[in-house]
């Protein structure tokens, strides 16, 4: 007992903090791009009319979607290296992030896929646009109009995934955290300033998505 | 690296992969059933309790909800000793994913309550019930049918969330495969068996997501 608070020493590193934190956003973008790639071809290949592209781009969503992305972080980073590949960290941790998000956000397209009405499709075809054209100028901003609300949760769910990095000894903001706490044993000031930290990003995130939401209007 | 070292190796570690496999699902049983009693009561708690206390059950959902699970894992295993209370790190991490499953089942069913028709409690109260009486005849079973998927899929991502309480040095399977690996450096083997464990666990908990799913379908 006796505990007294003292903010002294984290504001002392507050700009490592910080530094974390846009560490972590920059990681849950790269993320995302990446995801978002994987998602809209494994979105697609999961509506496709051939039979394997289906069962391929199902068994892919089932397999990351169910491992835990520590589990993926680790494979990436300590297994991979057995079979030739080695990555640094950064690469590393983005890959298996990547990845995952590919499973979460092909779900996401999935949805928006079959939420578009077919006679919007078949309107595109029938004033003379290719299966591709259609594919990009009619369905493509249809459903990321629609996905946009997933896409986003699914942004600030992968944002927060980034802490799992610490593992890896990437310097973002939970790394940090840990380290002012056992630097200077200011446990409670370390770990509230950096769920803070990540519950206020969260929050601006989410009012930023949601303004974003408002800029186009639903189809 | 050839099968047979593979498979001796996974015999020698048998019954630490048993108890690994036995601590994950025990400690995701009891975070699941703990954050779904504390889930419930946040729930009802937002969508019908008096404005302070709806204040304070928001505040407690959404800062948990912007936390990452390993910073709450963490908080968990530092903090409580320095107010003299000592946890051991599998009561720190089951209290951990305790409060971040209640936290999400607390918005689940707050949903689940609020889309019910007002018409439901008026011709419940029209009736003569009281309160109580209410919310366990009336609105909990009819949200309870709208609950079971997105609980069941919580139940998955908890499994997940589980692995964290490896870094903590909770024996779980994924601290057992990585003590494993250290004696034999045989990484992409074991880890692979890891996520496989996972896998089978989620696997099962969705089998019995559609069965229960199944059942309660309307006639």
């Amino acid at each position: 007992m006796g505990y007294t608070v003292n903010f002294t020493a984290v504001w002392g590193s507050f700009d490592k903090l910080m530094a974390g934190l846009a560490l972590g956003l920059g990681l849950a973008i790269a993320a995302v791009l990446m995801g978002s790639v994987i998602g809209l071809a494994v979105g697609f290949a999961s509506v496709s009319p051939i039979r394997w592209v289906r069962t391929t781009a199902s068994l892919y969503v089932t397999v990351f979607r169910n491992l835990p992305i520590l589990v993926i972080v680790l494979v990436a980073y300590f297994a991979l290296p057995d079979l030739g590949i080695s990555l640094d960290k950064y690469t590393s941790f983005i890959l298996s992030l990547g990845i995952y998000a590919g499973a979460y956000l092909a779900e996401v397209f999935r949805a928006g896929l079959l939420s578009i009405p077919k006679g919007v499709v078949e309107a595109g075809r029938a004033i003379g646009l290719t299966r591709l054209q259609t594919n990009f100028y009619v369905i493509a901003p249809i459903m990321l109009r629609n996905a946009l609300p997933a896409l986003g949760s699914t942004m600030i769910s992968l944002f927060k995934d980034t802490s799992i990095a610490a593992v890896i000894a990437i310097p973002e903001l939970t790394f940090q955290a840990r380290k002012i706490n056992t630097e200077t044993f200011r446990v409670v000031e370390s770990w509230s300033v950096a769920a803070g930290l990540y519950v206020a990003t969260c929050f601006l995130l989410a009012a930023g998505l949601r303004r974003l939401e408002r800029q186009f209007p639903k189809f | 690296m050839e099968p047979s070292s593979f498979l001796n190796e996974l015999w020698m570690a048998r019954s630490a992969l048993g108890a690994g496999l036995i601590c994950t699902i025990g400690v995701s049983a009891a975070a699941i059933s703990g954050g779904t009693l504390l889930g419930l009561l946040l729930g009802v708690s937002l969508a019908e309790g008096p404005m302070p206390l709806r204040f304070v059950c928001r505040a407690y959902v959404d800062l948990l909800r912007g936390t990452p699970v390993l910073v709450l894992v963490l908080a968990a295993f530092y903090v409580p000793s320095t107010f003299g209370l000592n946890l051991d790190a599998l009561s720190a991490g089951i209290l951990a994913l305790t409060l971040f499953c209640g936290a999400h089942v607390g918005e689940i069913v707050r949903g689940a309550l609020q889309s019910i028709p007002p018409g439901q409690t008026e011709a419940g109260r029209s009736i003569g019930l009281t309160y109580p009486q209410i919310l366990a005849y009336v609105l909990l079973p009819q949200a309870f049918r709208a609950i079971l998927p997105t609980w069941i899929n919580t139940g998955a991502e908890l499994v997940k969330a589980s692995s964290l309480l490896s870094i903590i040095g909770v024996g779980d399977v994924l601290l057992k495969v990585q003590e494993i690996i250290g004696r034999n450096f045989l990484s992409l083997d074991f880890y692979m068996l890891a996520g496989a464990c996972y896998l089978a666990i989620n696997f099962a908990i969705e089998q019995f997501g559609k069965a229960a799913e199944r059942r309660l379908a309307p006639q």
